[in-house]
């Protein structure tokens, strides 16, 4: 159409440009009136759609019909939303030690989530021996999300912020790669994305879009961790490592609430689980406030872990791993 | 008298034949020495460029040592950096006459280490092409900006440093180069012609000359304290055991001191041999600056029993893991030689007089500045490797480091680069201060014209006196 009428519009013939042009839009209005009769005859039959009520975000209430909606997919939030953190929140996890048996479903959800390599572990189960005489237990650890983060401190660029709901977040296209957060973070809980990230994640991921929130796709020479799964808590759901617990080890939950939830869909009062198994809280004395609480591991009911198992630290002989590096 | 004053003009017109003779020749040797070095640093380059395009997995650096040797170079160089401010400033502000020789090469070392050690930490960011960042984001709450700002402060005056007396000794260069035939020559006549910036050496000039160079030896101390001490400021500042400690900016400062004031050495001893300083770069010069490295290598080695004793003796659970590995562990063959073959014995070499005399003091600053490297690698890695979580059931790469050939090869190009910077510098310009070592031979002049003068007077004195025997007492006791 646009093409024909290219055509015509030339000097020379002016007088059948006009007449070409309301042939040809008589042509289309006609063909367009057709096509929605045709249109009406082939959607009888299929289903008509309802008239359903719809309430919008800014809490208006609409009439449409059932075959307008979609489900709603809430793509990734700007790098402002996802540095200022989800309002009014003051995320809180609890790890109960008394029930880890050390299976690593949380590890594998994780990774699962997060397209992660096996040898990046954003929450690791340790396997801890304070003293010869004390008994060992496993210890699930992810990020801890500190009040006081050293690793937010020193980060020259602030690609590493803490935000108003308690998460610390990494933004991977803000990063310089200096690694002084790996440096400053006492427990390990940072990665750095050593080489280009391997080719089966990023066909998963296509040209997904990069959020802070979602930490993927990975950016080579830039820092990963744990982050406690915001685009899920965004949408309702449990952190992938909570609901992936099959012994109901990790709570999660929002410490204004005073409430947290475990994968059963348990929620019990924050204040009250910590009172009555006297939780605290990692290294303590390093000041830096963690908002992972820990109960401690008594009445195991499964068997202790086997410290002095090979394969604990590769390059060691089995002898040496306990003791000296199970220090807490 | 007068005989005198010719000599003097004889021996100035001799500093400047021989602080000038070696910016004429580029002889064979020379050439070669440039093209190795040109060679490791072009193969440094290739492997910083596999670096730059497949990430820095090619090293050997892996989750638990984040840091390695880039980082302790960075550290080291940084190190060395601070000879020129010592040698120079330091014995500048204490009007030490026989510091006059050995300034340039010293506020020279101080340049071009601080131009590679400050490019070492850039070759170990992930992302260098983000490093605007620093600027467009930047956050003074963070030590690793204290340290882009305070090196880059430290750069700027080192440069001042550096340049301020080479002014008249370009104008010097500019007026003695008269023939210029090769294209070369032209060049370097342009060049003499800049970088005096219009020296005539009025009174004037001398004057602000002499003023700036004493406001910058004041400022460029503090800014040089300020440097180390916020270098050592990127560990300390973290909880790790072994970095978490009250004493690193004093220690780092005194073990830059320490490394830098070798180097300083070691730049004298090859000048001296290579350009046929002699005469200038006495015996006395390395007794007395082998004396300064031993007060310095006992400042340094209080502060290591400081840094190592005092945990030691209470062994608390996390930094004794750590004070194991180093006492009696994998790293303990490596801590004790730098403790005792880089510390002790050349605190003992340097006590005794014998110890101090050119070959001996030669052996020994080597010994130094090696060491300090080493104990650079001995501060950064072996932390890393004893983080409070335990290391468990990771790939075997992740708990052990040395570094690959990617990281010797970068970091020896970056060595090669401080040697090629000096080269190409003494073949430039002179090595020594020409001006400052006239001034010295002036003063040292006037001194023995001054005391001969007054043996003259004396005498004449004592012919009055013996002339005028019993009635001239009075005017000598004035007098004297």
């Amino acid at each position: 159409m646009i093409e024909e009428n290219k055509e015509n519009i030339n000097p020379e013939s002016k007088t059948t440009n006009r007449r070409n042009l309301l042939k040809y839009g008589f042509l289309t209005a006609g063909l367009t009136v057709a096509g929605i009769g045709l249109k009406k005859v082939f959607s009888e039959g299929n289903d008509p759609g309802e008239t359903v009520k719809v309430l919008t975000p800014d809490g208006k209430v609409y009439e449409t019909c059932s075959t307008q909606l979609k489900e709603y997919r809430p793509g990734p939030v700007t790098n402002a939303e996802a540095r200022k953190g989800i309002p009014n929140k003051k995320f809180v996890m609890v790890i109960d030690l008394a029930k880890c048996d050390g299976c690593k479903k949380c590890t594998e959800a994780c990774q699962a989530m997060h397209y992660t390599e096996p040898d990046r572990e954003w929450i690791k189960v340790f396997k801890m021996h304070e003293a010869e005489a004390t008994a060992p237990f496993y210890f699930p650890k992810p990020c801890f999300h500190c009040d006081n983060p050293p690793c937010t401190k020193v980060c020259p660029v602030n690609a590493t912020f803490k935000r108003e709901d308690g998460i610390v977040l990494i933004d991977n296209e803000r990063c310089i790669g200096c690694r002084m957060c790996m440096a400053a973070c006492p427990y390990s809980t940072r990665f750095f994305n050593w080489s280009a990230p391997d080719e089966k994640q990023t066909a998963q991921l296509g040209n997904a879009a990069y959020s802070p929130e979602q930490s993927v796709p990975r950016k080579i020479g830039t820092v990963e961790k744990c982050d406690f799964c915001p685009d899920m808590i965004r949408q309702g759901k449990m952190p992938a490592c909570v609901s992936g617990c099959p012994m109901n080890v990790i709570y999660f939950g929002d410490q204004n609430e005073d409430a947290v939830t475990n994968a059963s869909g348990v929620t019990v009062k924050l204040s009250q689980l910590l009172e009555d198994n006297a939780g605290y809280r990692h290294l303590e004395e390093l000041g830096t406030e963690p908002r992972v609480y820990y109960l401690p591991p008594k009445n195991r009911k499964y068997p202790t872990p086997n410290v002095n198992a090979p394969g604990g630290r590769e390059n060691k002989k089995p002898t040496e791993l306990n003791m000296g590096d199970m220090h807490m | 008298m007068a005989n005198q004053k010719y000599n003097l003009k004889e021996e100035i017109e001799q500093v400047r034949e021989d602080c000038l003779r070696p910016t004429r020749k580029w002889g064979r040797s020379t050439q070669i020495w440039i093209g190795s070095l040109l060679m490791v640093m072009a193969w440094g380059l290739y492997c910083y460029i596999h670096q730059l395009r497949n990430g820095l997995g090619v090293t050997a650096m892996r989750n638990y040592v984040s840091w390695g040797l880039y980082i302790s170079t960075f550290v080291f160089f940084i190190g060395i950096s601070h000879s020129g401010t010592l040698v120079s400033a330091i014995l500048r502000i204490t009007k030490q006459e026989w510091r006059r020789p050995i300034t340039r090469s010293a506020e020279l070392l101080t340049f071009v280490s601080l131009l590679f050690g400050g490019i070492m930490p850039i070759i170990d960011l992930g992302r260098p092409d983000r490093i605007a960042n620093l600027v467009i984001f930047g956050r003074v709450q963070s030590p690793l900006l204290w340290d882009v700002i305070s090196i880059l402060t430290y750069f700027t005056g080192s440069t001042v440093f550096l340049f301020l007396p080479m002014i008249p000794d370009m104008a010097l260069c500019r007026d003695r180069l008269k023939v210029c035939e090769t294209k070369f020559d032209k060049f370097r006549k342009w060049l003499y012609t800049k970088m005096a910036l219009g020296w005539q050496g009025t009174k004037t000039q001398w004057h602000r000359l002499e003023l700036t160079m004493t406001i910058m030896t004041i400022v460029i101390i503090p800014v040089a304290v300020s440097v180390h001490t916020v270098v050592s400021y990127i560990f300390a500042m973290t909880l790790r055991p072994g970095w978490n400690s009250t004493v690193f900016g004093p220690y780092f400062v005194a073990g830059a001191l320490y490394s830098g004031s070798a180097g300083v050495i070691l730049g004298m001893v090859a000048f001296r041999k290579l350009y046929s300083l002699e005469k200038y770069i006495t015996p006395r010069h390395f007794d007395l600056m082998g004396r300064i490295v031993l007060a310095l290598t006992m400042i340094y080695a209080y502060l290591n029993l400081n840094e190592y004793w005092i945990p030691a003796y209470k062994m608390a659970t996390a930094e004794g893991h750590l004070l194991n590995d180093l006492f009696s562990g994998s790293y303990s063959i490596a801590f004790w030689t730098c403790q005792f073959g880089t510390v002790l014995i050349p605190i003992i070499v340097l006590a005794i007089p014998a110890g101090r005399k050119l070959i001996p003091i030669t052996i020994t600053c080597i010994i130094i500045v090696l060491g300090a490297w080493v104990k650079r690698y001995l501060i950064v890695v072996p932390t890393l490797l004893h983080p409070f979580m335990p290391i468990q059931e990771v790939p075997g790469s992740w708990s052990t480091y040395f570094p690959n050939y990617v990281e010797f090869s970068v970091t020896a190009a970056c060595l090669a680069g401080i040697f090629l910077v000096i080269t190409l510098f003494a073949k430039m310009f002179p090595m020594m201060a020409v001006w400052e070592v006239e001034e010295g031979i002036q003063i040292e002049y006037d001194k023995q014209a001054a005391i001969e003068l007054r043996e003259q007077r004396e005498t004449e004195e004592a012919k009055n006196i013996l002339g005028n025997a019993g009635t001239a007492n009075e005017p000598i006791i004035q007098q004297a």
